[in-house]
C-alpha cells in the first residue's frame, strides 16, 4: 500500500540526528518493554512478521509521523492482537482481563535465547527456473497494491540492472495477508540515481533494492 | 486548574501506562511471561550488540581467508563466530573499496542486522534518515561528519526483503600490525551502516 512507510525520496523531515554507540538503546523503560512484547506475542505463532509490518503500515497518516518509533509498534501490536480475537477492547479500555493458564504457545524464558539464536529464514526451494539473470536490464513494474507490497514507490518504474540472485522467499504480499508463503525468486536490483530522480540525483549515486520477481518486468 | 500534588504523585506518562496496561492485560491472560520479556531485553542491552559486528570486522581485515568466505557467504562466516539468528538470518557483507562507499537503509521499516549489530538507533528508524538515504546519501553523510573523496561513488542498499547487510568499511592507514581485538576497537557501529568511517589508530 501507499502508506506513510513508504518514505523513499519523501522530503520535509528535516536533518538526522546521529546518536553515538554509547548512546542509550532505549529512551524510556516502556520502549523495552514493547519490544518485548511484540516478540512475545509474535512468538504465538497468529500471525507473520510480514503481518505485523503491514499492521505498522496501516496507521493513518498523522498517526504515524506523529508517533515515535516504538509507539508505531505498540499500537500495531494492539491492533493485531485485537483482530486476531487475543484481546478485546474491552480489556484495554478496563486496563485488566480476567486470570487464564498459560497459552501453549506462551513464550518461556528457556525458550528466549534458542528462538532468537534460530530467527526465522525466508528462503524456500523453488521448481521454476529464473525469468531474469544478473546482467539482465529489469524495470521496477508500476504498481499500486492496496495491500502489503516491498516495492518501494521510488523504484516504480524505473530501468535497472539485476546484480544478483538469491533464490526464492516468502512472498510478502500474500504473506501479510494470510494468503500463503508462495515463495518466489528474490533480486538484488541496482538503479543508477539519474534513473530514480533524474537531473537532481547525486553525481556517483547507485541505490539498490530487494525485488521479488513479479516486481520486475524486462526492459 | 489547581496545582495537585496527588495527581503528580501518581502520574504516568501516557505511552508508560498505556504499554504497562497491555502487559498486565496479556500476562493475565496468559500470553506473554514478563520474565520472557527480561530475557529478551537483557540479550539486546547486553549480549548482543555493534561489538558483535566489530569483531567480524577486524577479522576480515587481518584474515583475507576470512574475508573472502565473506564475500562468499557471510551468513555461515558469520554464524561460524557465533553470530547468527533473528534478522540476520540472510546476510550480506558489502566491502568499501577506495572507489565504492555503501550505505545501508531501510526505507519502508527499519530492517537491521540484530545479530551483528544489536537493535538499531533512532537515527536509522527516523522519516529523515530513511527518506533521505536514497536521495541524498552524500548530504546524510554529511551531518554525520563524513565527507567522502569526489569521485568516490556511493552505493545505497536498501533492505527491502530478509537480506540484512553490513558493511565492511576499508582497514584504516597506520593500524598494520595491531591485533584483531586491537582492530576491533577501531570499528564503530556507523561504520558497519555506512554512516561513518573507523577510527585511525592513535
Amino acid at each position: 500500500m501507499n502508506g506513510p512507510h513508504d518514505l523513499g525520496g519523501q522530503m520535509g523531515f528535516g536533518g538526522v540526528h546521529p546518536e553515538g554507540e554509547g548512546a542509550p538503546l532505549f529512551h524510556a523503560d516502556w520502549e523495552a518493554r514493547v519490544l518485548a512484547l511484540t516478540l512475545c506475542a509474535g512468538a504465538l505463532g497468529r500471525w507473520t512478521l510480514d503481518e505485523s509490518r503491514h499492521a505498522r503500515e496501516c496507521l493513518p497518516p498523522a498517526v504515524y509521523y506523529g508517533s515515535s518509533y516504538y509507539e508505531i509498534w505498540i499500537r500495531a501490536l494492539e491492533d493485531l492482537l485485537r483482530t486476531h480475537d487475543l484481546i478485546a477492547q474491552a480489556d484495554l479500555t478496563a486496563g485488566t482481563a480476567t486470570v487464564a493458564d498459560a497459552h501453549p504457545k506462551r513464550l518461556t524464558p528457556k525458550a528466549v535465547a534458542p528462538g532468537l539464536r534460530r530467527g526465522a529464514p525466508t528462503n524456500r526451494p523453488l521448481s521454476a527456473a529464473p525469468l531474469f539473470r544478473p546482467g539482465d536490464r529489469v524495470r521496477a513494474r508500476v504498481m499500486h497494491p492496496r495491500g502489503h507490497t516491498r516495492l518501494p514507490r521510488y523504484v516504480r518504474g524505473a530501468v535497472g540492472v539485476v546484480e544478483a540472485d538469491h533464490g526464492g522467499h516468502v512472498f510478502p504480499d500474500t504473506n501479510a495477508h494470510g494468503q500463503g508463503e508462495a515463495p518466489q525468486r528474490l533480486y538484488t536490483v541496482v538503479f543508477e540515481g539519474r534513473a530514480l530522480w533524474g537531473v537532481d540525483a547525486e553525481a556517483g549515486l547507485t541505490v539498490s533494492v530487494d525485488a521479488w520477481e513479479s516486481y520486475l518486468e524486462r526492459a | 486548574m489547581p496545582h495537585d500534588h496527588s495527581d503528580h504523585d501518581n502520574h504516568l506518562d501516557p505511552m508508560e501506562a498505556r504499554v504497562r496496561a497491555l502487559e498486565t492485560i496479556l500476562t493475565q491472560k496468559g500470553l506473554v511471561d514478563p520474565a520472557a520479556m527480561d530475557r529478551i531485553i537483557e540479550t539486546y542491552s547486553e549480549d548482543v550488540g555493534p561489538r558483535n559486528g566489530a569483531q567480524v570486522v577486524a577479522r576480515a581485515w587481518d584474515d583475507p581467508d576470512f574475508a573472502d568466505w565473506l564475500a562468499r557467504d557471510a551468513t555461515a562466516a558469520i554464524e561460524a563466530m557465533g553470530f547468527s539468528g533473528r534478522q540476520g538470518e540472510h546476510m550480506q557483507a558489502v566491502f568499501n573499496t577506495g572507489s565504492v562507499h555503501n550505505l545501508v537503509v531501510c526505507t519502508l521499516c527499519s530492517c537491521y542486522p540484530w545479530p551483528v549489530l544489536g537493535l538499531p538507533p533512532v537515527w536509522y528508524k527516523s522519516p529523515a534518515y530513511r527518506s533521505r538515504a536514497v536521495y541524498e546519501p552524500r548530504v546524510v553523510l554529511a551531518e554525520f561528519g563524513v565527507t567522502l573523496p569526489e569521485g568516490q561513488q556511493v552505493r545505497v542498499w536498501d533492505s527491502t526483503a530478509e537480506l540484512r547487510y553490513l558493511v565492511i568499511p576499508e582497514r584504516p592507514a597506520g593500524s598494520e600490525g595491531l591485533s584483531q581485538a586491537e582492530l576491533a576497537a577501531l570499528v564503530t557501529r556507523d561504520s558497519m551502516i555506512g554512516a561513518g568511517l573507523p577510527q585511525v589508530p592513535a
